[in-house]
């Protein structure tokens, strides 16, 4: 009992963030559907689920996010492999560039897609515009790469000997793989597909992009019940399926997740020279790589294009405010903005991530003591799997007085990115944390360090690379966050997709060359930053 | 071992510090002093803060705004999110509560909504716009600021190429000779792609499904946003564009203007108008200033900046546009209307219904 109170008591602090930032929120919005008139109105709201619009939504939404999950762990695997356990020339670079996607706003990248894939596009002719195809390529577009890394950080510290030692008693590679490494890898790539599954399941721009008006996902449904057509009702009883549904994934996932076999040691693997046998796995990674890089090229060219020549005119015209002043801010600015607000966002993530990936990651002693735990661990990650429209609006509607009158608060665009990265880091951090034997904090303990030292010595050390790995994540997340900003960002200080969304929405011949110029440069400004972080992977550090 | 962990801490520490100096919250150094300084400036001048909520294509010089300042004592704090539905939304659950004191951007396809929750207080303003933009109800709450209209456009260029007359009317887009040539925003999705729904349920009544089961059957293409429609399918502003008839604004063919001319048209007998109103929030802070605000937006000075700053064209009759527009962007005349009421009415039903026949 002492133990579970001292965990709650080290978990309150994030718990009541989160329950300030989103279950607050959450709530007050689901209840102005449950309310009519001010009287308790449930009826009506389950009367909405038997709606067969309601099922076919939900269905849609739960068979493409878990194809484009599927594909994304699929080509996911061999790419983290190949760049985070063989020397690759160049694979910092490349792992820095495959998280672009994951920060190029949603709208810009739906209308490279489209020029694509639409009728006159070079891919014109597979008529795949429009299609829920289209649709699930575009997720595993944006969501690779979350499995590339958090699979690729857990492989890169796993205990290379069990496998070997398998091939030394005659394991084939694929015998190893199968028995010894992917069942390492479990948790981790349960992690990552959860995540990205979420990340799919809440998708916004670009099923509304790529599908057409002919697709509705439970998101979008939500979206266009509460702005369009303002049924509250529905919208709520979408909100509550919604998070019935995220809340058993997450119990599923946590079942398959499972405890990290408690003897393996975590270790920073040199990455090894590449060989012949790796060749399929290279092939693999290139494929992935050429894959991303189609709609970024075509977004590259057309940054490039003006009239019917090529000129860095639309680069040139970033300091300007468009044709016919379309922005109140120059691009130039609006980056600046970004990177700040994403730094606020990256330490508000960390500080909260790591105090969960701690909690969630001890060693339980109880059974009562594990179901806290786990509970907690899926609370933390609710906050990918429920409607950003929900959220936003609730924070309107909930957080309006003091002394949480938040409306207005400069904090509150790099508070509303820190939950959406939060999920990310505790993801990255908690398959590292998890696979520290405990003993080694107990002989720790043993000796005389204190809880402090013994964190210092025993857990940071392991985990240091990875928080690397996860604020930049976080860092990138912020970069590219759009829907909560664009509902809370104040119009004097928008961040850089706030401004590319507003250059597209413009006519005027600069503007839409303008916004693939802004896109570009916020890519490869994104490119920069995790280029740092891999930089500072200082090695050696993780041994021990 | 040890130096390489004191040199990665080393790392570490340099680094936070040198993020936390560029943040927000660590590097206050460039909000701080501006958000005394307005608070300052409020306080030595009778008005204080009026602040705007509006939606995301808000814009306006800063050297009006400036004036707005100087002249009347307030100072201006815009807070533009989300777009028309979003912001009628927002201004609806907060009506006991305002996010604001004064609101724009609420056009007459959404202004039963709020008006309906009570968000807007009665105004009155020293100059009256045109009788023809007022709500027939809450017409003393909205106060009309601009409006534009959504037409069909085509590419002259595309057809004259072709050597196809383009069409002129709604009837003519379900003509076989233009099968596959026209793109549209969808209705539950953009507000421009809402407005032409709005127009066929002008044109045909109760007969909009069967006029949209023809268009679909004649090859039409619903895309989600005006963006989508435009960039990536229009020819006239598309590389890859395979279709000269898109949904568009009757100001979209100043931006199309090469050589003193432009090669792009907008059908003028195929246009529904959207009119922007902006209102006093009740329970405003600032009331007084919301209402000095609201008058502002009916000055010359703000009606003439309109067509460049927001692409809407001003509602009052002072006013001047540029001669792009003058030139290249006439106006309807006889636009398609559908009561606010009538909208208010329907909205949910006719979005149900038109989301059926085009998943068909």
């Amino acid at each position: 009992m002492r133990r579970i109170a001292g965990l709650l008591l080290l978990a309150a602090g994030p718990v009541l963030v989160l329950g300030v930032l989103f279950v607050l929120p959450v709530t007050g919005m689901v209840a102005e559907g449950f309310f009519v008139d001010g009287r308790f109105a449930p009826g009506a709201v389950l009367e909405v689920l038997a709606r067969p619009r309601v099922h076919r939504v939900a269905w849609f939404t739960v068979w493409t996010s878990g194809a484009a999950t599927l594909f994304s762990v699929v080509l996911g695997l061999p790419a983290a492999y190949a760049l985070h356990r063989l020397a690759l020339p160049g694979r910092a670079a490349v792992r820095a560039a495959l998280l672009v996607p994951f920060v190029l706003p949603t709208v810009v990248v739906g209308v490279a897609f489209r020029q694509l894939l639409g009728e006159g596009g070079p891919l014109g002719f597979l008529d795949l515009d429009g299609t829920p195809v289209a649709i699930v390529c575009g997720l595993v577009f944006f969501n690779v790469a979350v499995v590339v890394r958090t699979v690729g950080v857990a492989w890169e510290s796993l205990d290379p000997r069990p496998g070997q030692a398998a091939a030394a008693l005659g394991a084939s590679p694929w015998q190893v793989l199968r028995t010894v490494t992917l069942p390492a890898l479990r948790p981790a790539i349960v992690g990552a597909a959860s995540i990205v599954f979420l990340f799919c399941a809440t998708a916004f721009g670009i099923v509304l992009t790529l599908g057409g008006v002919r697709y509705a996902t439970v998101e979008t449904e939500i979206y266009l019940l509460t702005t369009t057509i303002f049924d509250l009702q529905a919208a709520a009883a979408l909100s509550v399926l919604q998070i019935v549904v995220v809340v058993g994934l997450l119990a599923l996932a946590a079942r398959l997740r499972a405890t990290p076999d408690p003897t393996a040691h975590r270790t920073a693997t040199p990455a090894r020279a590449v060989r012949r046998g790796d060749a399929p796995v290279v092939v693999a990674t290139l494929l992935v790589l050429g894959a991303m890089l189609l709609p970024i090229l075509t977004l590259v060219a057309g940054s490039l294009t003006v009239g019917d020549g090529w000129g860095l005119d639309n680069y040139r015209a970033l300091t300007t405010a468009g044709d016919n002043q379309a922005l109140l801010v120059p691009v130039t600015s609006a980056l600046v903005t970004s990177l700040r607000t994403a730094v606020d966002a990256t330490w508000m993530a960390l500080l909260v991530g790591v105090v969960v990936s701690l909690v969630v990651t001890r060693r339980s002693h109880s059974v009562a003591e594990r179901r806290v735990r786990s509970t907690l661990d899926g609370f933390f990650m609710l906050p990918l799997g429920v409607s950003a429209v929900t959220l936003g609006f609730g924070f309107l509607i909930t957080l309006d007085q003091p002394p949480l009158d938040l409306r207005d608060s400069a904090l509150l665009v790099p508070m509303a990115q820190a939950l959406v990265a939060l999920p990310l880091v505790v993801r990255t951090l908690t398959p590292v944390l998890g696979g520290i034997d405990d003993r080694q904090r107990q002989a720790a303990a043993s000796l005389g360090a204190s809880a402090w030292r013994t964190l210092l010595t025993v857990d940071l050390p392991v985990v240091w690379k990875p928080m690397l790995a996860a604020s930049g994540f976080a860092f990138a997340a912020s970069l590219g966050e759009f829907g909560a900003t664009s509902f809370l960002a104040r119009d004097d200080d928008p961040t850089l997709p706030v401004v590319i969304f507003r250059l597209i929405g413009h006519p005027g011949e600069m503007n839409y060359g303008m916004a693939l110029a802004a896109s570009v440069v916020l890519a490869a400004a994104t490119a920069a930053v995790m280029v740092a972080v891999e930089r500072l992977r200082v090695p050696g550090v993780g041994a021990f | 071992m040890l130096h390489v962990r004191v040199r990665a801490a080393l790392v570490t520490a340099l680094t936070a510090s040198a993020l936390t100096a560029c943040s927000l919250a660590g590097g206050g150094g460039d909000d701080a002093p501006s958000a005394t300084e307005s608070a300052s400036s409020g306080a030595t001048q009778a008005g204080g803060t009026v602040v705007l909520a509006t939606h995301e294509s808000f814009a306006l010089p800063k050297k009006l705004v400036r004036d707005f300042e100087e002249g009347t004592g307030y100072s201006l704090e815009v807070r533009a999110a989300g777009d028309a539905g979003t912001l009628a939304t927002k201004l609806s659950l907060t009506a006991d509560n305002p996010i604001a004191d004064a609101a724009f951007g609420i056009d007459n396809t959404f202004a039963s909504r709020p008006l309906g929750e009570g968000a807007f207080d009665e105004v009155t303003t020293t100059t009256t716009p045109p009788e023809e933009y007022a709500l027939a109800e809450g017409g003393d709450r909205l106060v009309p600021v601009d409006s534009a209209s959504v037409c069909v456009n085509v590419d002259t260029a595309w057809f004259e190429r072709e050597g196809i007359e383009p069409p002129r009317t709604l009837a003519d887009l379900t003509d076989p000779a233009y099968a596959d040539l026209f793109v549209t925003p969808g209705a539950s999705t953009s507000s421009p792609g809402m407005a032409f729904f709005l127009a066929t349920v002008a044109e045909h009544g109760d007969g909009w499904r069967d006029y949209w089961t023809d268009l679909l059957a004649n090859g039409a293409k619903v895309v989600d946003g005006w963006e989508d429609a435009y960039y990536g399918d229009f020819t006239a502003a598309s590389e890859t564009g395979t279709r000269p008839v898109v949904v568009s604004y009757d100001s979209s063919p100043a931006f199309t203007v090469e050589g003193g001319r432009t090669t792009t048209e907008a059908l003028l007998d195929t246009c529904f108008r959207q009119v922007e109103y902006a209102g006093v929030l009740a329970g405003a802070d600032n009331p007084d200033g919301a209402a000095a605000l609201v008058d502002w937006m009916l000055s010359d000075e703000v009606q003439s900046a309109l067509p460049e700053s927001m692409y809407v064209f001003p509602v009052m009759p002072g006013a001047t546009v540029p001669d792009d527009w003058a030139r290249f962007a006439p106006q309807p005349t006889e636009p398609y209307e559908v009561s606010p009421e009538e909208i208010a009415a329907n909205r949910e039903q006719w979005l149900t219904e038109w989301t059926d026949v085009v998943s068909r």
